[in-house]
């Protein structure tokens, strides 16, 4: 069993992200949703999109291992007969990456504020109203939950993020292994 | 060849080996029945279909075959939802065929539409909706492949009525890599480091016990454990689901552990320092309360299902892998320290083996514990007292019918006291010839598992053991036993109570009896059976329960009910209540008084 992949998140070890390899067939989210909820795991976030092969589809799961020990989530999962391949990805070995969407409510004279920090955080606008602004992050979890605090300061009228996706880090070349 | 859906969904049967499948059409199956009609197939036409479902799993636990059941959309299929869910819970092997709406209707709650297979996808080791009838071969044979590999367990294919209809182009998929299954790869052979750590264990344990389950006889490992058993001496307990894989009458046996246990096979596992868990799952009616479960032991768990490993209780070894496999892998690993066979066959006749093979100098005796575990058998052996009482105690019912019907007939049961008194006094002596409802406790299991379990074993005599308030339940397939000559014998002990929670009442609320009582003679179980085309015979005084055995045995040519009035007062005893520690385990008040006594 390889280390365990521990997610800090405001300090909090309780997070795991296993990045679950599935067969690209109807009702497969169904079937992880509901192991999940009929055994009691908790997921923190959960992200499912199409891989290069049109056969598989990759599912991030950030779990919730207070709630069952990682192992047996890991192996329940594994009964799934469309689940392929499970790896578990510790933070220090991964790169991880979140969006973050938020419509944030503020008029013409603090407008430059928003989009300075923006600009500072390597944000983008990406629509502007006549009072409000669209704006987006995407970067690791960290950054996008620094991002979110910084523009807690401003009257936030919806926020959405998307759950962060990950990937094994590649070896530098010349590295021994 | 071209054939339609419906056609090739039978041909996939014929060519999986199918024999018999029970079922009952509907609107949706309608054309899946018309090549029956051709077909090699034995149908049997259930009355309802949970009878479809619990027939196929009788079936499949006697033959070790996949049972297979047929029916409709909509409530069709949903009335086999309870089948699926106790053969998941008992890793059954289950290939369970419904119809559905046609592929355009899905979605729109059409007429008996059902999403049968989201209903399902918690309590089936996998399921599929079939969209194109050309997927029809490679899903059945994958069906049969997931159902009865790995772990068994039930599978459900949803069939569109329009795909039933459609040609395809007939095929049968050769090899594996055809099924299209690129996440199942189940685990077989155990791994041979966690092979000698656990031969390594066992050699030197004081306290040894065998705690064998269910996985046992689905691998039919039971020749591998009786030579393991016989060659480490060490005492065997079977559990409620693995009663069989053992004999009960091998000096090794302790029987059953749990719940409803007797003595020596909870407290032997509770003073143990080393259990040997053989494809069984540390069940909470086996641990009672996990923490306080066999507090000095080591654990080696033995089990295909990695997911089982450490669940309940983490072991010192764990070993995923087929419990024959494994079995003998041991066997090879303990021959190689010394363990050969044969030299301790005396002892284990004398009924005090003690540590055969080579002795080397560090390995413990363990005659110590043998005694111990002959003092607690010698005490608290189980017992219940007939006397010269007027009322038929239920536990005599048992034993008389074990002794006066075949020693290798196929018993099944229902769930509740009568199950309980059925495992602990009946012996057990050949695997697959105790059918129940483990995991899920499924009340009105035994009528349609007993005609199923007939069914796949028609050479042998089949008694089901029920209860009167389990019989309600799905009696009405004794008509389908009458119509098809299937001639299953039902014991009903009759106590006008559903009678395990009428215990638990008295036990645990105060003697408040809430809506327990069913009445003795309503329904008039005689005349009942007599309505279904069945033999009726009642038994309501100790004379008369041989005689009415003796008449049920001699009958052949058609199902016999028999209704033994017995005594409702009667409780099963040895108990651990729910919840509680093993160590708190209730004895019969008459064995608790003679111990208080001394």
């Amino acid at each position: 069993m390889t280390e365990l992949a521990l997610v800090r998140r405001d300090g909090d070890v309780r997070h795991h992200i296993l990045s679950v390899l599935v067969e690209n067939k109807a009702g497969v989210l169904a079937r992880v949703a509901g192991l999940f909820s009929r055994r009691g795991f908790n997921i923190f976030s959960l992200a499912v999109a199409p891989t290069d092969d049109d056969r598989f589809s990759r599912i991030t799961i950030v779990v919730d291992v207070e709630s069952a020990p990682l192992e047996q989530v890991i192996q329940q999962l594994d009964k799934l007969i469309n689940v392929v391949s499970i790896s578990q990805l510790a933070p220090e070995a991964a790169v991880e990456r979140e969006l973050l969407l938020a419509t944030v409510a503020v008029d013409a004279t603090r407008r430059g504020e928003v989009i300075e920090l923006v600009g500072v955080c390597r944000g983008e606008v990406v629509n502007v109203g006549p009072d409000q602004l669209t704006v987006m992050l995407a970067d690791t979890p960290d950054t996008v939950d620094d991002f979110e605090r910084l523009l807690a300061g401003y009257k936030i009228v919806e926020l959405q993020r998307t759950g962060r996706v990950a990937l094994p880090k590649l070896g530098r070349s010349g590295d021994p292994g | 060849m071209k054939l339609t859906g419906a056609q090739a969904l039978i041909k996939s049967l014929e060519t999986q080996g199918v024999e018999v499948m029970f079922g009952l059409p509907g609107g949706a199956i309608l054309p899946v029945y018309d090549p029956i009609l051709d077909s090699s197939i034995r149908h049997v036409l259930v009355r309802h279909e949970q009878g479809a479902g619990h027939m196929a799993e009788g079936y499949a636990m006697v033959t070790g075959r996949p049972g297979v059941a047929m029916v409709t959309s909509g409530p069709g299929a949903t009335n086999i939802v309870t089948p699926l869910s106790n053969a998941y819970m008992d890793s059954t092997p289950l290939v369970v065929i419904s119809g559905q709406v046609a592929t355009s209707a899905i979605g729109t709650d059409a007429f008996q539409e059902c999403d049968i297979t989201g209903v399902t996808m918690g309590i089936t080791k996998h399921n599929w909706l079939i969209k194109r009838a050309e997927d029809i071969p490679q899903t059945v044979a994958a069906a049969f492949h997931v159902a009865t590999t790995g772990r068994p367990g039930p599978v459900l294919i949803d069939l569109p009525k329009d795909i039933s209809n459609t040609e395809m182009e007939w095929y049968w998929p050769e090899t594996l890599a055809d099924l299209d299954l690129p996440g199942y790869h189940p685990r077989t052979a155990g791994d041979p480091s966690s092979i000698a750590a656990a031969a390594a264990l066992m050699l030197r344990a004081e306290r040894p016990v065998l705690y064998v389950g269910g996985g046992v006889l689905k691998s039919r490992g039971a020749a591998a454990l009786l030579e393991l058993a016989e060659r480490t001496g060490f005492p065997v307990v079977t559990t409620l689901m693995a009663r069989g894989a053992f004999p009960d009458s091998h000096p090794l046996c302790l029987g059953m552990p749990g719940m409803h246990g007797n003595y020596t096979a909870v407290t032997a596992m509770q003073r143990a320092d080393l259990l040997v868990a053989l494809g069984s799952r540390f069940d909470d009616r086996v641990t009672g309360k996990v923490d306080a479960f066999a507090p000095g032991a080591k654990v080696i768990h033995v089990d295909i299902d990695p997911a089982e490993i450490g669940k309940v209780r983490v072991p010192e070894v764990g070993i995923v892998g087929d419990c024959r496999l494994v079995t003998e892998e041991l066997l090879v690993a303990l021959e190689g320290a010394g363990l050969s066979h044969g030299d301790h066959a005396g002892a284990v006749e004398a009924g005090t083996p003690g540590r055969p093979g080579t002795p080397a100098a560090d390995r413990p005796s363990i005659e110590g514990w043998w005694a111990q575990v002959r003092a607690w058998q010698k005490e608290f052996p189980l017992y219940y007292d007939q006397g010269d009482e007027a009322a038929v105690k239920p536990q005599m019912v048992v034993e008389t019918l074990r002794d006066l019907s075949p020693v290798d007939t196929v018993v099944v049961s229902g769930v509740g006291q009568h199950q309980m008194w059925a495992s602990q006094y009946w012996r057990f002596d050949y695997p697959y010839t105790w059918v129940n409802s483990g995991g899920a406790g499924t009340m009105g299991f035994a009528v349609p598992a007993a005609i199923g379990a007939k069914v796949g074993r028609p050479d042998k005599t089949v008694w089901a053991i029920d209860g009167d308030g389990c019989f309600q339940m799905t009696a009405q397939e004794l008509v389908t036993a009458s119509a098809e000559r299937i001639p299953v014998k039902i014991a009903i002990l009759n106590n006008a109570y559903l009678g395990m929670v009428r215990q638990w009442q008295e036990m645990f609320y105060a003697e408040r009896y809430s809506e327990v009582y069913l009445s003795p003679d309503l329904p008039d179980y005689v005349k009942w059976a007599e309505a279904m085309g069945c033999v009726g015979i009642r038994a309501e005084t100790p004379e008369e329960v041989a005689p009415a055995i003796e008449k049920a045995n001699s009958i052949d040519d058609r199902p016999v009910v028999v209704d033994f009035r017995t005594d409702a007062f009667e409780k099963v005893f040895p108990m651990v209540p729910a919840g509680g520690s093993n160590d708190a385990i209730v004895v019969h008040p008459d064995q608790a008084n003679a111990r208080s006594a001394r």
